[in-house]
């Protein structure tokens, strides 16, 4: 990931689109720090939020904006629940931690947090073990968790890539409409562009561990300027598509993140590529209307 | 209608988990595949959709004769190969292929691109002539878009989409008429994704191949698809012309599944009825009784969870598992 910057607003949902490799995720573990060091280090930047540099904090105040103030959703609910506990005190732990709340008043909120991602019969739900649910309920409990200290913003990591659609809709549905109403932000990382189509507000495109381009959803999809976006849209089917249509692809493989080449990143792919590409790296620059682009033909 | 090449009746396998114990315990059974039929004619791409756990991989494992049928029938190519044990099967191999999703297990990683392609050609003793066999795989690689010069390079020398497409001149090397594709794209990022569809697609327009494409992306099924089949918990419960199936879907699965699914446009998306089902797909090991989909669907009644809905014809090739009287009416003209 090389010189990514963003910014999300009070009560957005910003979608993060890029495909593996692309650094959607660590830019996602970044945020809250938990990018494993060595082999990983966080060289430069600052990472503001609310006003605070989390990359100034100490570990012990880093800890305290984790599952606080910022709360993460992961792609795998089964691996990152802890399967030798029960739901209860995993949705109830930060709640205890952060609020000092007593364990029996903890429980409770608990279970009113699996009433609220709707989750029946809750009061005996707190007592199961992840084992016992399924993929979506695993999710739903994912999602609890995640609201139980009432957070400002919320990432989602790819949350429902490995549900089937018809849940992945319920658990999206969910978790667009829980952040709502509390007025959470939410930081969508996905590769599907429909479901960026349906949630977001804002959309940061990503290739190579840079952000090629920014720009609102609706502008986004209307005036998509960077060719790597571009061939993205054109490369996926749609449901409401033109089917006698070839798909275009985009030619080539995505790059080697160890042997980046000098210039952009995309270069190599580009259909528009000139001498000056190869050269040096194209600044992110603005359009208006909030649009920003890292591509030399926008200069 | 072109010559049929595959008739599917009333395909059950069913997995026995846990066989009757001692003390009078009940058997566990899952009902992986209950009862579907099917046809696919030459040149043909049935696309079979579904959830997890629907079926449709089993469906497809066991048109390929890997798994033993429970029930039913599999004809292909006129012939009744449901009963048909090893060197029966044999010569047919030749002419029925698979490719897998997962072009990283798919493949053995210890051998090169040239004994990958040229294995089955190999077992089926179409490997006397050195010299052709080596023209013929260089001729597979480009058919498919990879270079011959990369013959003597082993799986890992390559990227997801390239493996994906020795898995397919792999399938390719016997001339078979019918390919089953499992998921052949959905463990490939979408940039990529594109490249290997295209390629499926314009191998049927040359070599006039049958495609059962099973795969849970209805954007790209529809894509590649003539007709499909939507399964649900083993059964087949809708099956239509890509326009038809997509146009005026008559299932409230069906329904269901294409409204879960987003437009990659925030205009249209803003602008779409949603009909979001609640739930989860129940076990295949305890399905429902009556239509399979009551206990999620927001139009069942009391017939619905006492008797099973047959697949009824609506005309223009679309048919439908449902009680409900709206699904009796054809569709709508277009």
């Amino acid at each position: 990931m090389d010189r990514v910057s963003f910014d999300v607003g009070v009560g957005e949902t910003l979608a993060i689109v890029g495909e593996s490799g692309s650094g959607k995720s660590v830019t996602a573990l970044s945020i809250l720090r938990l990018i494993p060091r060595p082999p990983g280090s966080i060289d430069e930047g600052e990472i503001l939020f609310d006003g605070q540099d989390l990359l100034k904090l100490s570990d012990a105040e880093i800890r305290s904006v984790r599952g606080n103030r910022i709360a993460m959703i992961f792609q795998e609910p089964m691996s990152s629940l802890n399967p030798a506990l029960t739901v209860g005190l995993q949705v109830g732990e930060p709640i205890n931690q952060h609020r000092k709340t007593p364990w029996g008043k903890a429980l409770d909120q608990a279970r009113d947090l699996l009433a609220r991602v709707r989750m029946s019969d809750p009061a005996s739900r707190i007592r199961a073990y992840p084992h016992q649910f399924s993929g979506g309920l695993r999710q739903r409990a994912m999602i609890a968790m995640a609201l139980a200290c009432e957070p400002q913003l919320i990432i989602a990591d790819e949350p429902t890539t490995a549900l089937d659609v018809t849940v992945q809709a319920q658990i999206l549905d969910l978790l667009k409409d829980l952040a709502e109403r509390a007025h959470s932000a939410l930081i969508l990382i996905t590769h599907d562009l429909g479901v960026v189509a349906r949630y977001a507000d804002r959309v940061v495109v990503m290739y190579a561990g840079r952000v090629v381009e920014a720009a609102p959803a609706r502008e986004l999809y209307a005036r998509p300027r960077h060719p790597y976006t571009r061939g993205l849209m054109a490369s996926v089917p749609r449901l409401d598509g033109d089917t006698h249509k070839r798909l275009v692809p985009i030619e080539g493989q995505p790059p080697n993140l160890g042997a980046l080449p000098p210039g952009c990143s995309f270069a190599p792919r580009c259909r528009h590529v000139t001498d000056s590409c190869r050269a040096s790296r194209p600044p992110l620059r603005d359009l208006g209307s909030r649009h920003q682009v890292a591509c030399v033909l926008e200069a | 209608m072109s010559e049929l090449l595959l008739r599917v009746d009333e395909l059950k396998v069913h997995f026995p988990v846990r066989s009757a114990g001692l003390f009078g315990r009940q058997p566990i059974v899952v009902h992986a595949v209950d009862g579907v039929s099917l046809t696919l004619a030459r040149g043909e791409t049935l696309g079979l959709v579904g959830e997890s756990g629907c079926g449709k991989s089993t469906t497809g494992l066991a048109i390929m004769r890997m798994l033993t049928p429970t029930a039913g029938r599999i004809e292909f190519e006129g012939q009744d190969i449901t009963g048909y044990d090893r060197a029966q099967m044999q010569p047919l191999r030749r002419r029925m292929q698979m490719v897998y999703q997962d072009p990283y297990g798919s493949l053995n990683p210890r051998m090169k691109v040239s004994d990958i392609i040229g294995e089955p050609l190999m077992v089926h003793g179409l490997a006397s002539d050195r010299r052709a066999y080596r023209d013929k795989i260089a001729a597979l690689m480009r058919t498919v878009g990879l270079l011959p010069n990369m013959a003597d390079r082993y799986p890992h020398e390559f990227s997801g989409g390239q493996r994906q497409r020795i898995g397919i001149a792999r399938a390719l090397a016997l001339e078979p008429s019918l390919i089953v594709c499992d998921e052949p794209v959905s463990a490939l990022d979408v940039s990529i994704q594109a490249q290997v569809v295209n390629v499926f697609v314009e191998l049927q327009q040359r070599l006039g191949l049958s495609y059962l494409f099973i795969a849970h992306d209805l954007a790209v099924v529809r894509h590649v698809s003539d007709r499909i089949a939507v399964m649900y918990l083993g059964r087949i419960v809708e099956i239509a012309s890509r326009e038809a199936l997509y146009k005026s879907p008559q299932h409230p699965y069906t329904q269901a599944l294409l409204a879960a699914v987003p437009v990659a446009d925030p205009v249209v998306e803003s602008t779409r009825r949603r009909a979001i089902v609640s739930g989860e797909v129940p076990s295949a090991t305890n399905p429902p009784p009556g239509c399979r989909f009551h206990t999620r669907c927001p139009h069942a009644f009391a017939r619905c969870r006492t008797e099973v809905p047959e697949l009824r014809d609506l005309g223009g090739g679309q048919a439908v598992a449902c009680h409900l009287p709206e699904a009796a009416t054809p569709p709508r003209a277009q």
